[in-house]
Parts: structure tokens; C-alpha cells; sequence
């Protein structure tokens, strides 16, 4: 007679092991992206036009620096925990599904590095 | 997997999409990621257009060129409308999070709202730049 309960062999079979973190920092980083995105849209549309000039005061501006920095950085970190849900909803191959994790994360890092890197350049620089 | 439904170490597999018709509710779900995985995409359009602002005037001219063309105004079009719909629903469902608006009426309405809306925003936003409104820091 086995006195094994069912229990252990549902345990770890969920997609995920820290579900309320998960769902508190998407949550928190939805809201603080409400006001960033309406900042994002007013100054985008602002922008429209040919030349790098404006772009380029904007962006120098400390505020607006700062401020779209911090839009690419909420905007990418609410991304990895959303791409994260929906790769681990639909992939059920545990190799091809810490890949697409993997792809996920590097995505995030490198698009985050790569706009810092440009604001930063802008900020210093000048025109 | 019907056939097989207790199959030693398979899990068993919920209905999927292609069961179900489709309520409004779970149009603007589905539509709520669709559009999330697509503003990760879309995560690079304004990495390209910081990164092109840095690189100088003939860079920030190509991505220009290419963004004014008829397929990247589609696909900013398309980028312009799921941020809209993505922000909005993702107010609707801050608020289910805080437990408003679960009632089936007031959420068909609300879905029905987030569909009008975002779409409104969208092309808002291209009528402003289009009418020559838009550049206003310029």
C-alpha cells in the first residue's frame, strides 16, 4: 500500500512558481504606465515632422529624457512579464519554451540597451 | 487528444479558441494579447527612431523615408492602434482587478467601448498629423 497523496504529482506542474509577484509587478507597471503612455503619445504626435532638430531638443531636455527613459523601461519590463505569460500559456516543449524565455528577456535587455544608450548620447553630446 | 484523455503523464488540454464562439468578452481578451505581443514588436520602432535621432540626420531621414512610406504608415497605424487599445482595455481590466464593471452588460458594454474607443484614439492621432496639427514642439 502506498501512502503516496496525488498531491506531489500536481506540485511544479504549473507553468509558474512565483504566480503573485507576476501578477503584482504587471499590475504596478500598468498603471505607472497609463500617465507614460498618454506623456508618450502628446509628445510623439508633437514630433511629427522631417526634421532631427526638434528630436533632438526634446530629447535633451532633461525632463523628457528622463522621461521617455523611463516610458522604454516600464514599457519593456510589463512586455517581458506579458510575453512571459503567453509563452508559458501556449508552449507546453519545456526546451523550446525556456528558449522563447531566453529570447524574451535578451529582447528586453538588448531594445532597453539600446535606447538608453541613444538618450544618454543625445543628452551628452548635444547638436 | 480525445481519444486519449488519461494517458499516463498527459495533461489534460483545456478547450481552445477554436470551440468556443466568440462573446464579445473574449474578442477583447484575445485582442488584449494580440495587441501586447505586437507593441513588443513595436518595442523596436521607437528603439530605431532614438537610435536614428542619434545617428544623425541621414539615419533619422531613413527612418523617416521608411515610416512615411504607405507600408510603414500601415504598420504604424498598426502600432498607434494597439497601444490605444491595449491602454484602454488595460484600464478595463485595472478595474475588474478592483472588482468593477464584472457584471456580463456593463462588460460587453465596456469591450464594446474599448473596440469604439482605441480605434477613435488611432485615428485621431493620424488626423491631427495629418492635417498638419501635430508637430507642435517642432
Amino acid at each position: 500500500m502506498s501512502l503516496e497523496t496525488p498531491f506531489h504529482k500536481a506540485q511544479g506542474l504549473g507553468p509558474s512558481h512565483s504566480g503573485v509577484g507576476h501578477f503584482w509587478r504587471q499590475r504596478i507597471t500598468a498603471v505607472a504606465l497609463i500617465p507614460l503612455t498618454i506623456w508618450f503619445a502628446i509628445s510623439a504626435l508633437g514630433l511629427v515632422g522631417d526634421s532631427i532638430v526638434p528630436v533632438l531638443r526634446f530629447l535633451q531636455n532633461p525632463v523628457n529624457a528622463v522621461l521617455m527613459g523611463t516610458f522604454v523601461g516600464v514599457s519593456l519590463y510589463h512586455m517581458t512579464l506579458g510575453i512571459q505569460e503567453v509563452i508559458l500559456d501556449y508552449v507546453p516543449h519545456p526546451g523550446f519554451k525556456f528558449l522563447l524565455m531566453l529570447v524574451n528577456y535578451v529582447f528586453a535587455f538588448a531594445v532597453a540597451a539600446a535606447c538608453l544608450f541613444s538618450l544618454l548620447t543625445v543628452v551628452t553630446t548635444g547638436t | 487528444m480525445a481519444e486519449e484523455p488519461h494517458r499516463s503523464g498527459a495533461r489534460p488540454l483545456s478547450p481552445f479558441l477554436t470551440i468556443y464562439r466568440w462573446p464579445i468578452t473574449m474578442a477583447t481578451s484575445i485582442v488584449h494579447r494580440m495587441t501586447g505581443v505586437a507593441l513588443a514588436g513595436g518595442t523596436m520602432i521607437v528603439a530605431w527612431w532614438l537610435i536614428a535621432a542619434t545617428s544623425g540626420s541621414p539615419a533619422f531621414n531613413f527612418f523617416n523615408e521608411v515610416v512615411s512610406s504607405p507600408f510603414g504608415q500601415l504598420v504604424l497605424f498598426g502600432f498607434v492602434w494597439s497601444l490605444a487599445y491595449h491602454a484602454v482595455n488595460g484600464i478595463r481590466h485595472l478595474a475588474w482587478d478592483l472588482g468593477y464593471g464584472f457584471e456580463m452588460p456593463k462588460a460587453n458594454a465596456t469591450g464594446i467601448i474599448v473596440f469604439v474607443l482605441s480605434l477613435v484614439l488611432a485615428v485621431a492621432a493620424f488626423a491631427v498629423a495629418y492635417t498638419g496639427h501635430g508637430g507642435y514642439y517642432q
